[in-house]
C-alpha cells in the first residue's frame, strides 16, 4: 500500500461519504455541507493526479463560490427539515436497487477494462497551469470567449430575476 | 531508532516546524492584541492596559486564562453541528494559510540537512493562499446562521457578502505582480524581485515590485490591501462585527472559548495578510537595501537596533513602579542586548538573520498600519462598502492588470 | 513512480454519478435537488481529469474548467429562479410546484 494508494482510498471514501450524507441527511444545509467535503475531497484527488490548477479553481469557484451561494439561499430561505411525504413507495423498493445495479454494472465495465486505459508517463516538463493557459488562449480561445459572454448572460439573468416589484 | 529518524527525516523536520510555528504564531497573536489596545489607547490619550504586569505585558495571558475559565453556554435550539464547526472551520483555516509563507531565503544546515525556512515549498502558493481565504467564508455565514438569532444572521449574511465581493478585488490586484514574477511560488516571487532591473537601475529598495518593473505596482498594492482589510472584517470595515449596530454581529452568541478562537482567526488572517503584502510587493525577505559590498554595513542593523532598545528597556525598568516590573523589564532589556551584542560576535548567525530581520520588520510595519486605521478611521455603512469594492476596487484592479501586461509586453517582465 | 490506475478514478466518478442520480430522483427540496446536479457535474469533471492524466494531453483540464464555469452560470440563475419560486408558493417542496396555477 503506497502512500498514494492510501491518501487516494481517503479521499475516495470521504468523497462516497459525503455525498451519503447529502441524500440521507435531512437538513438542507447539512447537505450542502456535505456537497462543500466532497468537493474539496475531489481536490484533493486533483491534487494526486498531478492537476494543480484545476485543484485550485475547484476549490476557488466551486467550494468558495457556487456553495456560498447556496448555503445563502438556504439561509435567505429558512429552509427547514424536510416533510416527509409518503408518496410511491414503489420508487423506494424497486428504484434504489436498480440504481446501484446500474452504478455497479458500469464500475464493473470500467474496472474490467483494465489495458484499456493506462496512465501515461509523467510529462512534468510542462507545468499545469502554464500548459492549461497556453491551450486555453490558443486553442479554445473561441469557447473561452463564449463563456466569458455566458458569464454576463447570467449575470444579468440574476439581476433581472432579483428585481422587486416597481 | 535512528534509521526510523533518517528515513522519515523530512516528516519529522515538518512536524517540529509546525509544532514551532503554531507556537510562534499564537504567541504572536496574544501579543498582537496587547500592541493594538496600546497603540489605540495612546491614539486616543489615554494608556491602555498597564495593571496587569509591567506596561500590561502580562495582559494577554490574563484574557487567556479569562477565556479558559469563562461559563460557555449554548443557547437554546441552534443547530449544535453547525454551532460547533463554524468556529473550528475559521481558526483551522486561518491557521492553515501560514503553511505556505516562506519566512527567509536560503535554508539553513541544520544536523546535516538543509532545512526551509516555512513549511512547505508550493509551487501554487498564491493559488492555496487564494482557496483557503475562499474557505473562510463559510467560519462567518455559518456562524451567523447556527446561532438562531436575527442580529447574528444579519451579521454573518452581511460578513460573508462583503468577504466575497472583496475576495474579486483581492484576486485580481495580484495578478499584476504575478505577470512580472512568471509563476505562484512565493518564494520564486521574492527571487524575481532580487534580481529585477530597479528604478532607473537602483537595486535594494527600487526593486521591490511595488516600485520597479515595466509598471510599479502601487495601485496594485494598495488595492490589495484595501481588499485585505475588508477581507479580515477590519475596521473600517467591520459593519458585521459592530457594536453598535449588531450587538457583535456573527459571533453574538458565542461566548469564551468558541469565541477565543473567532478572534485568533481574525488575528492570525491579518498577520497571514500583512505577510502577503510584504511578500508579494514589498520584497518580502530582501533588504531595502542593495546586496552589494558598499552596503554590508547595513547588515549590523538588527544589533543596532536591537542594543539601544535593550538598554532603554534596563534604564525604564528600574524606575517603573512596582516590585514585579523593577524585575521584569531589567531582564527583558538585558535578554534583549544580549541578543543584539551576540549577533555581532557570530556573524554566521548575523547574515543568517538578515533575512528573518527585514521580513518581520515589515510585517511589523503592515501590523502597525492595521491598528493605526483601526484607531483612527471611522466604519463604513454597508453600502458604502459594497459600492466600494464593487464600482472601484474590482474596476481599478483589473485596468491594473490590464495596463501591467500591456507594459510587460513593451518592456519585458522585468 | 507508483500511479493509481485511472480505473479507480473512473470507478469513484461512477459511484459518486450514481449517489448524485439517487439523491436526484428521491429527495423533495428543491435546493438539495440542485445541489445534486452539481454532485453530478463533479463526478464528470473527476473522469475529465482522469483520462487527461491517463492521456498525458491537458484537454481534459481545460474542459473541467469549462465545466466549472457552465455550472457557476447555471448555479446562479437557477438559484435565482428558486427563490422567486419559493417565495410565490411559500415552499420549497417539488410537489407543491406541480400546477402552474399558484
Amino acid at each position: 500500500m503506497t502512500p498514494q494508494l492510501g491518501i487516494f482510498c481517503v479521499l475516495a471514501a470521504l468523497s462516497v461519504l459525503g455525498a451519503l450524507s447529502l441524500i440521507l441527511q435531512k437538513h438542507p444545509i447539512h447537505s450542502a455541507l456535505s456537497l462543500i467535503v466532497v468537493m474539496v475531497s475531489l481536490a484533493g484527488l486533483y491534487l494526486l493526479m498531478g492537476a494543480e490548477f484545476v485543484a485550485a479553481v475547484q476549490i476557488i469557484v466551486y467550494g468558495g463560490a457556487i456553495m456560498v451561494l447556496f448555503v445563502f439561499v438556504i439561509m435567505l430561505l429558512n429552509a427547514g427539515v424536510e416533510e416527509y411525504t409518503n408518496l410511491s413507495k414503489l420508487a423506494g423498493i424497486a428504484g434504489i436497487p436498480l440504481t446501484v445495479a446500474l452504478a455497479g454494472f458500469i464500475a464493473a465495465a470500467i474496472g474490467r477494462s483494465g489495458e484499456a486505459v493506462q496512465a501515461a508517463a509523467q510529462t512534468g516538463a510542462v507545468s499545469s497551469t502554464r500548459g492549461i493557459s497556453t491551450m486555453l488562449f490558443k486553442d479554445f480561445v473561441y469557447p473561452f470567449e463564449l463563456t466569458s459572454v455566458l458569464i454576463l448572460v447570467a449575470i444579468l439573468g440574476a439581476i433581472v430575476l432579483a428585481q422587486r416589484e416597481k | 531508532m535512528s534509521s526510523f529518524l533518517s528515513t522519515n527525516a523530512l516528516l519529522i523536520i515538518t512536524l517540529v516546524k509546525i509544532a514551532l510555528l503554531l507556537f510562534i504564531i499564537l504567541t504572536v497573536n496574544a501579543y498582537l492584541t496587547w500592541f493594538e489596545r496600546k497603540v489605540v489607547a495612546h491614539i486616543q490619550s489615554r494608556w491602555g492596559p498597564y495593571r496587569v504586569g509591567p506596561h500590561g505585558l502580562l495582559q494577554p495571558l490574563a484574557d487567556g486564562l479569562k477565556f479558559l475559565f469563562k461559563e460557555d453556554p449554548t443557547p437554546a435550539g441552534v443547530d449544535k453541528f453547525v454551532y460547533f464547526l463554524a468556529p473550528l472551520l475559521s481558526l483551522a483555516l486561518a491557521l492553515t494559510s501560514i503553511a505556505v509563507i516562506p519566512f527567509g531565503p536560503a535554508p539553513i544546515h541544520l544536523f546535516g540537512r538543509d532545512i526551509y525556512l516555512g513549511i512547505a515549498d508550493v509551487n501554487m502558493g498564491i493559488l492555496a493562499l487564494f482557496a483557503i481565504t475562499a474557505l473562510g467564508v463559510y467560519g462567518n455565514a455559518l456562524a451567523g446562521w447556527a446561532s438562531n438569532s436575527k442580529y447574528p444572521l444579519l451579521g454573518g449574511l452581511r460578513g460573508s457578502a462583503q468577504m466575497i465581493s472583496y475576495e474579486l478585488s483581492l484576486t485580481m490586484s495580484v495578478v499584476g505582480v504575478l505577470l512580472m514574477a512568471g509563476t505562484f511560488n512565493l518564494r520564486e516571487i521574492i527571487n524575481a524581485q532580487e534580481s529585477a532591473h530597479g528604478l532607473f537601475g537602483w537595486q535594494g529598495i527600487f526593486s521591490w515590485n511595488v516600485f520597479c518593473g515595466p509598471l510599479p505596482q502601487i495601485v496594485g498594492f494598495l488595492c490589495f490591501f484595501v481588499s485585505a482589510i475588508a477581507e479580515t472584517n477590519r475596521v473600517p470595515f467591520d459593519l458585521p462585527e459592530a457594536e453598535q449596530e449588531l450587538v457583535a454581529g456573527f459571533n453574538t452568541e458565542y461566548a469564551s472559548f468558541k469565541f477565543a478562537m473567532f478572534f485568533i482567526a481574525e488575528y492570525t488572517s491579518m498577520i497571514t495578510v500583512s505577510c502577503l503584502c510584504a511578500i508579494l510587493f514589498f520584497g518580502g525577505w530582501l533588504s531595502p537595501f542593495p546586496a552589494t559590498s558598499t552596503w554590508a554595513f547595513t547588515h549590523y542593523l538588527p544589533s543596532l537596533l536591537l542594543i539601544p532598545f535593550g538598554l532603554w528597556v534596563i534604564w525604564d525598568g528600574i524606575r517603573y513602579e512596582t516590585i514585579l516590573g523593577r524585575l521584569i523589564l531589567p531582564a527583558v532589556g538585558t535578554a534583549t542586548a544580549a541578543a543584539g551584542a551576540a549577533l555581532l560576535y557570530f556573524p554566521q548567525v548575523n547574515e543568517f538573520i538578515q533575512g528573518p530581520f527585514w521580513f518581520l520588520s515589515k510585517v511589523f510595519v503592515f501590523l502597525f498600519i492595521y491598528v493605526w486605521m483601526r484607531g483612527t478611521l471611522p466604519r463604513l455603512r454597508y453600502d458604502q462598502l459594497m459600492n466600494i469594492g464593487w464600482k472601484l476596487l474590482l474596476p481599478v484592479s483589473i485596468a491594473n492588470v490590464i495596463i501591467t501586461a500591456f507594459a510587460i509586453l513593451k518592456w519585458g517582465a522585468r | 513512480m507508483n500511479m493509481i490506475p485511472t480505473n479507480y478514478y473512473l470507478v469513484l466518478s461512477a459511484i459518486l454519478f450514481g449517489l448524485g442520480v439517487i439523491a436526484f430522483v428521491f429527495k423533495r427540496n428543491i435546493i438539495v435537488i440542485f445541489m445534486s446536479i452539481e454532485l453530478m457535474l463533479n463526478a464528470v469533471n473527476l473522469a475529465f481529469v482522469a483520462f487527461s492524466q491517463a492521456m498525458g494531453k491537458l484537454d481534459g483540464q481545460v474542459f473541467v474548467l469549462f465545466v466549472i464555469v457552465v455550472a457557476a452560470a447555471e448555479a446562479t440563475v437557477g438559484l435565482g429562479i428558486i427563490i422567486l419560486t419559493a417565495r410565490n408558493r411559500q415552499s420549497l417542496n417539488i410537489e407543491r410546484v406541480d400546477l402552474l396555477k399558484l
